[in-house]
């Protein structure tokens, strides 16, 4: 009992560990929730391109003075526009002109970086900081996550409509292109939120791997997503109090967790397959 | 008996934006309560006339009216179904076949798509209809070809709208699905609906469609299919596209008789037509479906 009490309850006695779960747990619902969408959509790798691509954006605001998010909202809309240009003003496949875009922001961004003096540091955009979290950046997170995670419960059936079928979506009247272009602005908003706790890294694991295990564990869509949610928050809360114990950076072991869940939906959804096989050639 | 009309498209042409021009003053109108044939050669601008109807791609000039409006408002009344190719569709995407059909019920629901007891009496009954109730729990996936196609015309029917577009909805799918899909076809069109399909099979155009359009850009030939599905237009539209078999009469008869058989085929199942030549006549391959009363 004692011992349950010291692995458990002991960690959230300081101040700074409940910051921490609470951060993560905001970034982590709202990245799984998205990372439905993303992975359905097969958008993953935009995750993965918008995180880098605001570094520019960063440093942009710092010099103007102008609200880091804003910069960060503006450069990942410019990746994610000039992608979609790109795309379709040339031979090159989307995946080649979107590692090109994002990669080539990001390296002017750590140009930038290196030419002026910013409160910006490349060590906690790359890994975040969670335990160094101040108040006025947890309500600034929990303020946009809250705000994404309850835009795209509200309309998860029009975007998972926009991700299954968007030719349905519009014949029925849905407006297709704001719904694409809502989705990346949420999803720019999201990781912005979410980067400073988080950082890069954490960031994309969380873009993907909910989904991902989600995708493997369940046959409809609320199932995906209650599954996703569910990973994502029980790989927050372990990753949280482990990290406490063995002294280890949080971010990287909630994605080590992560990657664990997904090993196992990979083994367990197999496991349905082979069943499902073995019922249909049974009769 | 011809209906009301319901789509009236006007001088349309449309052009890519690489300047590709895909139709090219058309002028067609269509009326509730038949089942219209689309036939061309691939890249004939059959998908494009789709895309037009549907208000996805502009007209570079002419337009097209749905009961009166434009595209874009009549789908907002839910008055347009489209039942895409199979290929189009994600079939790992985790939704039931409920689910799928559900989808077709949303431009009738609230702000966050919350199903109404209508909505789930709309989605059974049209489960129904296509004959796949016992099947609403599968995921898509987990359908046979035939099975899949009638999901989504299931979807259309829910959908309640009286105009429903399927692009090839017999690639893939044997003759008893397709008989049993253009069985539905006949009743939907009898409850008032007005249904346009393309299809390859130029066998089964005489076999269900009561109207035909014949197209290569421009509209090649438009009227019932007696009149307008004949070598002659099939030709005019097809060029050299087309395989054709001629059996003459000394092949088939011994006596003097000099009628021929004529065996055209772009795809799958073929045209025959008998006859003399010049005068031959459509003959059915089949003639297990049902005839239609008007
Ligand atoms: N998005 C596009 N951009 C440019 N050209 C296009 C586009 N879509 C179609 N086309 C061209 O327009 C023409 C008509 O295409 P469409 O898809 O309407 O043909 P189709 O009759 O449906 O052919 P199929 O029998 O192969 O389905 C083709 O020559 C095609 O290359
Ligand atoms: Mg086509």
């Amino acid at each position: 009992m004692d011992s349950l009490y010291t692995l458990l309850v002991e960690p959230l006695t300081y101040d700074f560990m409940q910051r921490a779960l609470l951060v993560s747990l905001l970034i982590g619902v709202v990245c799984s929730v998205f990372s439905c969408f993303l992975v359905l959509k097969g958008w993953s790798l935009m995750g993965d391109a918008i995180s880098h691509a605001i570094l520019p954006g960063l440093a942009a605001a710092f010099v103007f003075g102008i609200p880091l998010l804003l910069g960060a909202l503006i450069a990942a809309l410019i990746c994610a526009f000039l992608t979609g240009f790109l795309k379709d003003h040339s031979r090159v496949k989307e995946d080649a002109v979107m590692g090109i875009v994002f990669s080539g922001m990001f390296a002017l961004g750590l140009v930038m970086l290196t030419k002026i003096e910013t409160d910006v540091h490349l060590l906690h955009i790359l890994f975040g900081n969670v335990l160094g979290i101040s108040r006025t950046d947890l309500v600034q997170t929990a303020v946009i996550a809250s705000i994404c995670t309850i835009i795209m419960v509200i309309k998860r059936r029009d975007l998972m409509l926009f991700c299954f079928d968007p030719v349905h979506a519009g014949v029925i009247g849905l407006p297709v292109a704001l719904l694409s272009f809502g989705l990346l602005v949420l999803l720019a908003m999201t990781i912005v939120a979410a980067l400073k706790a988080a950082g890069i890294i954490l960031v994309i694991a969380m873009l993907i791997a909910p989904g991902a295990i989600g995708f493997l564990s369940a046959r409809s869509f609320d199932g995906m997503m209650m599954i996703a949610v569910m990973a994502s928050v029980v790989s927050c809360i372990a990753g949280t109090i482990i990290s406490f114990h063995i002294d280890a950076a949080t971010a990287p072991l909630i994605v080590v967790i992560q990657a664990a869940l997904f090993m196992i939906a990979l083994a367990f959804g197999k496991r349905i397959k082979q069943h499902d096989d073995q019922a249909i050639a049974t009769g | 008996m011809t209906g009301q009309d319901v789509i009236k498209i006007t001088d349309l042409s449309v052009t890519y934006s690489n300047g590709h021009c895909a139709l090219d003053g058309v002028n067609i109108t269509l009326h509730t309560g038949t089942i219209c044939g689309l036939v061309g050669v691939n890249g004939a601008g059959k998908s494009t006339l789709f895309k037009s109807i549907m208000g996805f791609v502009k007209p570079s000039q002419g337009s097209v009216k749905i009961h009166g409006d434009i595209a874009q408002k009549a789908l907002k009344k839910n008055r347009v179904a489209y039942v895409p190719q199979t290929e189009e569709v994600d079939w790992n995407f985790p939704v039931l076949v409920k689910d799928v059909v559900m989808m077709g019920r949303y431009g009738h629901m609230g702000f966050m798509r919350i199903a109404s007891k209508a909505d789930h009496v709309a989605v059974e009954n049209a489960l129904e209809r296509v004959g796949m109730r016992a099947y609403e729990n599968r995921q898509i996936g987990e359908l046979s070809g035939g099975q899949k196609k009638r999901v989504f015309v299931a979807r259309a029917l829910a959908q309640g709208g009286d105009i429903i577009l399927l692009d090839e909805p017999f690639t893939g799918v044997d003759i008893k699905t397709e008989d049993s899909l253009i069985a539905l076809f006949h009743d939907l069109a009898n409850e008032g609906r007005l249904i346009l399909v393309s299809t390859h099979n130029l066998g089964s155009v005489p076999h269900f469609c009561d109207e035909v359009i014949l197209i290569n850009k421009t509209v090649q030939a438009y009227g019932p299919v007696e009149t307008t599905f004949t070598q002659e237009n099939l030709a005019k539209t097809f060029g050299g596209m087309l395989r054709h078999h001629r059996l003459i009469g000394d092949d088939l008869h011994d006596d003097e008789d000099p009628r021929g058989l004529t065996v055209l085929t772009d795809d799958e199942r073929p045209l025959v037509l008998y006859g003399e030549e010049g005068g031959e006549q459509i003959r059915k391959l089949n003639k297990k479906g049902r005839k239609r009363t008007t």
